[in-house]
């Protein structure tokens, strides 16, 4: 139990001390991407093998223990450390020594290298490009431009442990805000002028102040944990990796807006997410970091958890609002803006888990230090999932303002085909695709919005040639057209109406006249709809025809996707020359349309063939030939 | 037989709401918690719901119905979420759903496989987006995923079902 900001720093010292009595601490990262290539094996071998050495200690031991060891080694499983595709990476503290793609039984090796202070060359990060070895993880172009503020522990801790987040100076943010009056925190956000992380760019303090001045005991917080556009796991991350800094941040929010009862609301694909956060909450209320007289303050708050249940609508404030109450998530008119009536009608603030993780930085650090990152008008970073066709995917921060050619090229390392760019998709369904000539735009919540893209949440989708602009905005319109709740005529038919368009073309049967219906449909939608969903939808459709309008005309006029992405208009063949009859396409198609007798080249049936391309990677002779 | 089978869902519904508020906003926890145990929402049960929470039965089918995770008809055994997910898409999830839905013989429009053993949905980003194309099957995550590579794991996944299948039956 903490009581004072006095217990908070001596917890700080004294978990601090105890970790440098250790030799070294070894890292293992635990996010999404790692667990997927096996990094759990990765631990559990680390810790039989240090084990057996006779060299393992825990953060326990040290700390009950304080006769200095400096033999033990200590393992622990992180969040997401960045750099997935890489993985499994492991790090070894206090060096920063960054090991990628270790496999279990590389663990002997490295640990042989730990204990004797040296390097494993062999799993050091080598550039592709440049040949160059790097030892330390903080050289690497990958992170060398990156600046982690709402990341800053998130891969560096072990997030089920509420001493480790208090060691990096967590709940001080708390500690400091408690002791000023409610309307000085807010004053101090203000001029950090922090803006929300959620898409919308809008203004913290500005919502807490309105809610602040509302009247009654009665008022909420929401913890935005939605994060529904494909592509993006940055929340995810945040939840799974540091979840203290979100518990941290809703209670300096709730005592800034005089709220006593706080939801986070998590995406049901994210079980882990949810795991995680129950277990904070249970711990920073066993440490007196939440419940009643919070650091003897009398401030009291509480969270409580609530599962979303699959509706990407339910991101936006007013469904979700629905979605807690027990009712469909479908958003309802604003104003009145939830902070004046929201939750059961109660004043109430929603913030997504991004701005909520800067929070607990700014109370703790100063709105001037803050103001230092980022530009004048979007202070402070941005977290990106940076994925698709670039060398490097992964979890990334960076200073806003950063152009998207320095995140591709410098942090991405450029394309992973090797060839040229076409276009950037960032923000997802409610953003747009930005071609290869816009790409020194700095990337701030106004610069974007001034060529048909936002922000958005996060998700960062780089596109090499090979992608067809045309079947990505049908991809969007889809995602969109079954998410849209239904409410607005608009959005649920005029969606439907620029889908089927979409379809027609990608199939080769668009008509010129088609282009512009899409232009009317997609103006008319964005006017006849009452939320967010609606109002961006046609953002992807809009912003390809204005930028890539020559790949539309070519799938109408020439019935020819330049890409050679769209099925319809490919055309598999098989070469009889090169054909043995082996039959494994045969087995592979999932349309029965490949036919023949075994031992003589076969052939594919033009009307039944699906145009799936499965028996071109199923061939060893190579003797399918796909014409564009 | 179907009148125990009655009894044991009523017991099961009780159970549930005695873990949450009488109220309408324990609606769609108590739903998860069905689901989970049932793998899938029984209209019997949406009636006990709604009246246990107090609301009515056209707001109870509403909301299980709205939700993408909730589902009126049995899941199988193994649920397989191929990632459609923006990067998953440009990579090439479409061939790998499409080679999936034929390798468990689905049938037309349906979710779940005659056998009940498998439910193939597509789900919008599962968070690893560095090794799309991704599955998820039940809660393990396969990353670079190709038909071939699906098709191995799914006879996997089948042997293991005879193989306890015959366990059963020669234990009985
Ligand atoms: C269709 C739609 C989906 C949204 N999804 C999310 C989401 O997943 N996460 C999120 O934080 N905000 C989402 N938003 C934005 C929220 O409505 C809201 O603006 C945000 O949570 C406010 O937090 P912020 O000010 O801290 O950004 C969505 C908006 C719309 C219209
Ligand atoms: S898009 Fe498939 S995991 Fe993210």
């Amino acid at each position: 139990m903490i009581t004072s900001a006095r217990q908070l720093a001596d917890w700080e010292q004294k978990y601090k001390l105890a970790l440098a009595r250790a030799a070294a601490q070894i890292v293992v990262c635990a996010g999404p991407g790692c667990a997927a290539s096996g990094s759990k094996a990765v631990y559990e071998r680390l810790k039989e093998e240090l084990m057996r050495r006779g060299s393992h200690v825990t953060v326990d031991y040290l700390l009950e223990n304080g006769t200095p060891s400096t033999s033990g080694v200590v393992a622990l499983e992180s969040g997401c450390q960045g750099f997935c595709q890489k993985g499994p990476l492991v790090r070894v503290e206090p060096e920063g020594i960054l090991y990628t793609k270790v496999q279990p039984e590389d663990v002997p090796e490295l640990l042989d290298a730990v204990l004797q202070g040296t390097v494993l060359e062999r799993l050091l990060y080598h550039d592709p490009s440049t040949g160059q070895v790097y030892t330390n993880e903080k050289d690497i172009p990958f992170y060398r431009d990156q600046i982690r503020i709402a990341l800053q522990n998130c891969g560096a801790i072990d997030p089920e442990d509420i001493r480790a987040y208090i060691a990096r100076g967590g709940y001080q943010g708390l500690a400091r805000a408690l002791a000023m009056d409610s309307s000085a925190v807010i004053a101090e956000l203000e001029q950090a002028h922090l803006r929300g992380r959620g898409g919308g760019g809008f203004p913290a303090a500005r919502k807490w102040a309105i809610a602040a001045a509302q009247e009654g005991p009665e008022k909420y917080l929401i913890c935005n944990g939605d994060e529904g556009d494909p592509g993006a796991f940055m929340d995810r991350s945040i939840m799974e990796g540091d979840p203290h800094s979100v518990i941290e941040g809703m209670v300096i929010a709730g005592y800034a807006i005089g709220a006593s009862q706080g939801f986070i609301y998590v995406r049901a694909e994210y079980p882990l997410a949810v795991q995680r956060m129950q277990k904070a909450v249970r711990a920073a209320n066993e440490w007196g970091l939440l419940g009643e007289n919070i650091l003897d303050s009398g401030f009291a708050f509480q969270i409580a958890i609530k599962q979303g249940a699959g509706a990407f609508v339910c991101g936006e404030e007013t469904a979700l609002i629905a979605s807690i109450e027990g009712q469909r998530g479908m958003p309802r008119p604003k104003p009145p803006f939830p902070s004046v009536a929201g939750l059961w009608k109660k004043p109430t603030v929603i913030n997504n888990v991004e701005t909520l993780a800067n929070v607990p930085r700014v109370l703790r650090q100063g709105a001037q230090w803050f103001r230092k990152v980022g530009t004048s008008a979007s202070p402070g970073t941005k977290t990106f999932a940076l994925a698709g066709d670039v060398a490097n995917t992964g979890l990334i921060e960076v200073p806003m303002g950063l152009s998207i050619r320095d995140i591709v090229y410098k942090i991405g390392g450029g394309l992973r085909s090797g060839g040229e760019l076409k276009a950037v998709q960032i923000g997802g369904p409610s953003g747009g695709c930005l071609p290869s000539e816009l790409l020194d735009i700095p990337l701030d919540f106004d610069s974007l919005q001034g060529v048909g893209a936002m922000i958005g949440s996060g998700g960062l989708v780089v596109m090499g040639q090979n992608t067809c602009m045309v079947e990505v905005a049908r991809f969007f319109m889809q995602f969109i057209q079954a998410e849209s709740c239904g409410k607005c005529v608009f959005c649920r038919e005029g969606t439907l109406q620029m889908l089927e368009i979409l379809e027609k073309i990608t199939k080769g049967h668009g008509t010129l006249a088609d282009l512009d219906s899409l232009t009317e449909l997609g103006q008319a939608i964005k006017l006849g709809s009452l939320c967010g969903l609606g109002k961006s939808a046609p953002n992807p459709v809009l912003s390809t025809l204005e930028h890539f309008r020559s790949e539309y005309i070519a799938h109408i006029v020439e019935k020819r996707c330049p890409a050679g992405q769209c099925q319809a208009l490919r055309r598999y063949t098989i070469d009889p020359g090169r054909c043995r009859g082996c039959s494994r396409c045969v087995r592979t198609c999932p349309a029965e349309a490949i036919a023949g007798t075994a031992g003589r080249p076969y052939v594919i049936d033009q009307t039944k063939c699906l145009r799936c391309g499965a028996c071109v990677d199923s061939c060893k002779f190579q003797a399918i030939e796909v014409t564009a | 037989m179907l009148a125990a089978a009655a009894v044991e869902m009523h017991e099961l519904v009780s159970r549930i709401l005695a873990r949450h508020k009488k109220d309408p906003s324990s609606l769609i926890p108590v739903l998860q918690d069905l689901q989970d145990e049932l793998r899938y929402l029984p209209k019997d049960c949406l009636t006990m719901v709604a009246h246990g929470l107090g609301i009515s039965p056209a707001t109870v089918y509403g909301v299980a119905t709205f939700y993408a995770q909730f589902s009126l008809e049995p899941k199988g055994k193994y649920v397989i979420r191929i990632c459609d997910g923006t990067a998953c898409h440009v990579r090439g999830s479409s061939p790998l759903y499409q080679a999936i839905c034929k390798r468990v013989q689905l049938e037309d429009g349906r979710a779940t496989s005659a056998n009940g053993l498998f439910t193939v949905e597509t789900v919008a980003c599962l968070g690893a987006c560095v090794l799309a194309p991704v599955a998820m099957i039940n809660d393990k995550v396969y990353g670079q995923m190709t038909p071939e590579a699906i098709n191995i794991i799914l006879d996997e996944l089948e042997k293991e079902e005879e193989a306890s299948d015959h366990i059963c039956k020669t234990a009985s």
